[in-house]
């Protein structure tokens, strides 16, 4: 039996469709990455799903980044890739293994730009959605009244362990952010589209980091959530390949120190990026979600053939 | 004893959480796209009915609790505690005033009902959906009064008292839903 009632089945063609098109429209080339690689990502909390070939081990990738940054640093412009993606461990009524994901990279933007272009993507599907943006730290704040990107991990536990039934501990100040964003935070996020932008330099991933307006170090990575539900992240691309490897060792680091499985280093993506990646931002969406979003689906099951 | 992880923790699971057996209710899967995953779970003390509401890290495990649920028939109460036996092996238990609850006001001789066994000794006891009772206690019936409606209040024979039509006498057994209290008709109709 198809998870999916066929009326959304369509819909969720017709998606697809309008998604395309609307980054045609733009010249923005697709491109269709392949989903197994050799190396995978090293963060600490996306967990690939490995498969075996004539005895290899290769990794089904959670995103098409690494592929997509390469085919940047060899000189194509700005591209987009709309298919599967796979992460392991993560099930629920927002989450599958396997899910689709848009990306894209636009040439010469930075990440205001492209949240700009991803509102016109919003507005394209659906006319009459309101758009806000805020600042990681003025939702934050708001919240919990608590400056996010100054507060140190013992301030975030007293706080979470002061609302929230917990009882283990952990030393890391990012978890302590993760918990209270996704416990706290989301619920007070206003209805419709909603970017959040400049993360705690802590969470800053692949993006580059720089002091704000208002001097604090941030991460200068963005989120946008539809109704509270998170549905997009993107970077100011890192450029400084010392500088990745750097964060890709500190996750192996980590790993070691959680007993998770090690993964080798995405050495391709190191030289490309040692090639010269050119200026650019990047966004990846999930699109289930944007399709449950679109019709008021609330488990992601629902809007997905078969699950 | 075997342990859960939080990717295992189904709705009706029955887990230690502090010295306490818990049923689980509800598991959600809380993960920011780049961050660490947690389990937000709902959970309900077998022993006080309390529900909780704890987040985990995704990965975290619980003990196993020993509870299971038993088929077994309600023998008599001794005026502190009700007996129970298991139908196959005549295996017989003692359940207080706390494990038996409400449930005293359903409770039949010879009726089978579930008991929730924890280590072995009752921890809950859930009569039969159904069960017919003789009224010990009503006004006087009203005889040809079937098609009125209108009712009454019956005490029957456990001490449970239900509202039943106005024709109904003392000595006549109904039969009752348990699980909201409401007569359903006379017996063997």
């Amino acid at each position: 039996m198809p998870s999916a009632s066929l009326s959304l089945l369509k819909k969720r063609a017709q998606l697809l469709q309008q998604l395309r098109a609307f980054f045609y429209a733009r010249n923005i080339i697709e491109v269709d990455v392949p989903a197994l690689g050799r190396a995978s990502v090293t963060d600490i909390h996306l967990q690939s799903i490995k498969a075996t070939s004539q005895g290899q081990k290769l990794y089904l990738q959670t995103s098409p980044e690494f592929y997509m940054k390469r085919l940047l640093a060899a000189g194509m412009e700005s591209i987009f890739y709309l298919g599967k993606s796979y992460r392991d461990e993560e099930i629920g009524t927002l989450h599958l293994r396997e899910f689709t994901l848009l990306e894209w990279y636009r040439h010469g933007f930075d990440e205001h730009q492209l949240m700009q272009e991803l509102a016109e993507l919003f507005q394209y599907l659906n006319d009459n959605i309101k758009i806000q943006k805020l600042s990681y730290k003025e939702v934050f704040l708001k919240a919990t009244q608590i400056n996010p990107h100054l507060a140190t991990e013992e301030q975030l536990r007293t706080f979470a362990k002061s609302c929230l039934d917990i009882t283990w501990c952990d030393e890391e100040k990012s978890i302590w952010l993760d918990l209270i964003f996704t416990h706290l935070v989301e619920p007070m996020l206003p209805k419709g589209i909603c970017f959040i932008y400049n993360y705690p330099s802590c969470q800053s991933a692949l993006a580059r980091t720089s002091i704000d307006d208002e001097g604090d170090p941030v991460a200068r990575r963005f989120e946008a959530y539809w109704d509270g539900i998170e549905l997009a992240n993107g970077y100011w691309e890192l450029k400084d390949v010392e500088e990745q490897r750097t964060r890709f060792e500190h996750d192996l680091q980590m790993r070691k120190k959680k007993a998770l499985e090690a993964v080798p280093i995405d050495e391709e993506l190191l030289a490309a990026l040692a090639e010269g990646l050119p200026d650019c931002a990047g966004v990846a969406l999930g699109v289930d979600r944007l399709l449950m979003c679109l019709t008021g689906e609330t488990n992601i099951k629902n809007v997905v053939p078969f699950s | 004893m075997a342990s859960y992880s939080t990717n295992e923790f189904r709705s009706g699971l029955k887990v230690m959480l502090e010295g306490d057996p818990c049923s689980v209710v509800d598991n959600e899967f809380v993960k920011p796209g780049k961050g660490q995953a947690f389990n937000r779970v709902k959970l309900k003390n077998l022993r006080t009915g309390r529900v909780w509401e704890r987040t985990f890290k995704s990965g975290e495990s619980l003990e196993a609790a020993d509870v299971m649920d038993t088929d077994m028939q309600y023998l008599y109460n001794d005026g502190e505690f009700w007996h129970f036996m298991e139908p196959k092996t005549y295996e017989q238990v003692q359940a207080d005033k706390n494990a038996v609850g409400d449930a005293s006001l359903w409770l039949v001789e010879q009726d089978t009902v579930t008991v929730t066994l924890y280590n072995g000794a009752p921890l809950a006891v859930m009569p039969p959906n159904h069960v017919e009772l003789e009224i010990i206690e009503t006004d006087p019936g009203i005889r040809g009064d079937t098609a009125q409606g209108g009712n009454k209040p019956a005490t029957l024979s456990t001490g449970a008292v239900v509202k039943v039509p106005l024709f109904l006498s003392t000595g006549e057994v109904v039969k009752v839903d348990t699980r909201t209290g409401e007569y359903l008709g006379r017996a063997g109709k």
